[in-house]
């Protein structure tokens, strides 16, 4: 079963790191993603850029609003997911919790619902 | 007791502080008792903790007026036991009905003077790891039953959606009732066997504990502490079983070296790098004990062997060094018996302070192949770091990464990616 893995944390938290310390986290997050990888479960995955560089659209009324920023604000933004296929729910949760992102925020775990799935 | 267990919801007051703290007392010393005893003749256990979740709130809210009764338990019970009653009045049709109320005369009204309730939990503890019970919810329901806790906090412990372990609870409380699991210690020949049962789901319920290094878990009950009183339980209800006490003396084993883990700065410190100074010595002098009880009756065993490799280890509080060959030795044994591949590679690393860290790796390498280790971090760190001693740096790099992205624990990461540095700057 695919599901994706939603990172949300603080942006703030990686911009005050020292350098050091940010190339540090980066690269748990390459180990992280060598080892989805080695052990044949990730689709896909990828960073995405902060929450200020977000532009939203919605239909209303017949108009068309374009917004900038995220659909909604908050300290905890939406940084990055992965895609992982996996035997089940509790295999995604172990996947989970090795991420990195687990210790410096939060890692949501959905199910994926294809479209040719009832 | 977790949220949305027996004792949430007391009140502010003087009163009511007293009486949450004495309901709370009982709850620790006795909940699992009180199930036991409820559930034994029905075997409905999610009957009796509900009737007992109720009793405790009617606790709550008659000792702060009344007092904290003289017997607290055996109000608890009479209170249980007419809930229980009431609702096999209510809820079940006439026929069953009339048995379930049957079954209830016969758990006796106890007597405000009779304080001693019959301990039925060893009982408890063979029917929560029955063979019948599937072995993801032995040690939860163990968890559950027998301390008290919450599906949501078990549920963390055991890294298993809230919603699943709900599932898994309850299907397995069904299927006691409804496969009428009895309430017996096994008989003598079929004792070894269910017993297992009953060390792996302590020990399961341990190693979770284990593995949350900060300690405590948000809601302040610590599962190893937790796993281990449920293992002196054991032991004291079977005190010439030497697997019981073996595993009891294991887990304070692994139990003296909890704060030593951390430095000051919360840095993961190894155990060859541990602090002895901040062993617990007076669990390592209870382990011994028991160990040395334990194999006076000759009954070697799975957890006395890893209890005795612990205790190689623990002779460095003394300025000894670890007696390799033993431990080397103590882990084929382990092998031999479980065919675990983890005692295949603990036994593999205990060769290199003998032989060297080439031959550690010949050891090893029949273990590459193996897909249970294929994910399992302390094999990729510990190939990173005999990889690092025999100077081959590039793959040490490589096996350190793999071990990174494998790792749980922010610490434990942290202190692999300084090893992975050393190795990547040499």
């Amino acid at each position: 079963m695919e599901y994706m893995l939603m990172i949300h944390a603080d942006p703030a938290g990686l911009q005050a790191l020292r350098d050091a310390e940010r190339s540090t986290a980066l690269a748990a997050y390459g180990a992280y993603t060598a080892a989805l990888q080695q052990a044949g479960v990730l689709r896909e995955g990828n960073r995405l850029r902060n929450a200020d560089t977000a532009t939203t659209v919605r239909l209303r009324g017949g108009k068309t609003e374009v917004l900038n920023g995220p659909f909604i604000e908050t300290k905890e933004q939406l940084g990055g997911y992965y895609v992982i296929d996996v035997p089940d729910l509790d295999a995604a949760l172990s996947w989970a919790a090795r991420c990195p992102g687990a210790s410096h925020g939060a890692v949501e775990v959905r199910p994926v619902w294809a479209m040719d799935q009832p | 007791m977790g949220d949305g267990s027996a004792l949430s919801g007391a009140g502010s007051t003087d009163e009511h502080r007293a009486a949450s703290a004495a309901a709370e007392a009982v709850a620790r010393h006795s909940y699992g008792k009180l199930v036991a005893f409820l559930a034994a003749r029905t075997r409905d256990v999610a009957g009796a903790e509900d009737a007992l979740a109720q009793a405790f709130a009617a606790a709550l809210a008659d000792w702060p007026v009344r007092g904290v009764p003289v017997t607290p338990e055996a109000w608890l019970l009479s209170v249980a036991r007419r809930r229980l009653v009431d609702t096999a009045r209510t809820h079940h049709r006439d026929g069953e009905a009339a048995a379930v109320l049957a079954l209830l005369a016969e758990v006796a009204e106890p007597h405000d003077d009779d304080a001693v309730l019959p301990d039925r939990r060893l009982e408890l503890l063979f029917v929560c790891a029955h063979p019948g019970i599937e072995p993801a919810a032995r040690a939860p329901l163990m968890l559950q039953c027998v301390l008290g806790f919450d599906a949501a906090t078990i549920a963390s412990a055991f890294l298993v959606a809230p919603a699943t372990m709900g599932q898994r609870l309850v299907r397995a409380k069904t299927k006691i009732r409804q496969a009428g699991i009895g309430f017996e210690v096994p008989t003598r020949e079929q004792l070894p066997q269910r017993l297992d049962g009953v060390l792996e789901a302590i020990y399961a319920a341990y190693a979770e504990g284990w593995a949350d290094s900060t300690g405590a878990d948000a809601r302040g009950r610590n599962l190893a502490e937790e796993a281990i009183w449920l293992g002196r339980l054991l032991a004291s209800l079977l005190p010439r079983e030497p697997e019981a006490l073996g595993l009891v003396a294991l887990m304070l084993h692994a139990h003296a070296r909890r704060d030593a883990r951390r430095d000051a700065d919360g840095g993961y410190v190894p155990l060859a790098h541990q602090d002895t100074r901040r062993w617990d010595s007076s669990l390592i002098d209870e382990a011994e004990t028991l160990l040395r009880s334990a194999a006076a009756l000759r009954g070697p065993g799975r957890y006395q062997l890893e209890a005795a490799i612990q205790s190689a280890h623990s002779v460095r509080r003394n300025g000894g060094l670890p007696d390799w060959a033993a431990i080397a030795q103590l882990y084929e044994a382990l092998h031999q018996l479980t065919g675990s591949p983890v005692a295949a590679l603990n036994r593999a690393v205990a060769l290199a302070p003998l032989q060297g860290a080439a031959a550690a790796l010949d050891a090893l390498a029949p273990l590459a192949a193996d897909a249970r280790l294929a994910d399992y971090q302390p094999y990729w760190a510990a190939r990173a770091d005999l990889l690092a001693q025999t100077g081959a740096l590039q793959e040490a790099a490589h096996s350190y990464e793999r071990a990174i992205g494998l790792e749980r624990d922010p610490a434990v990461r942290e202190f692999l990616q300084q090893r992975a540095a050393r190795v990547g700057a040499a």
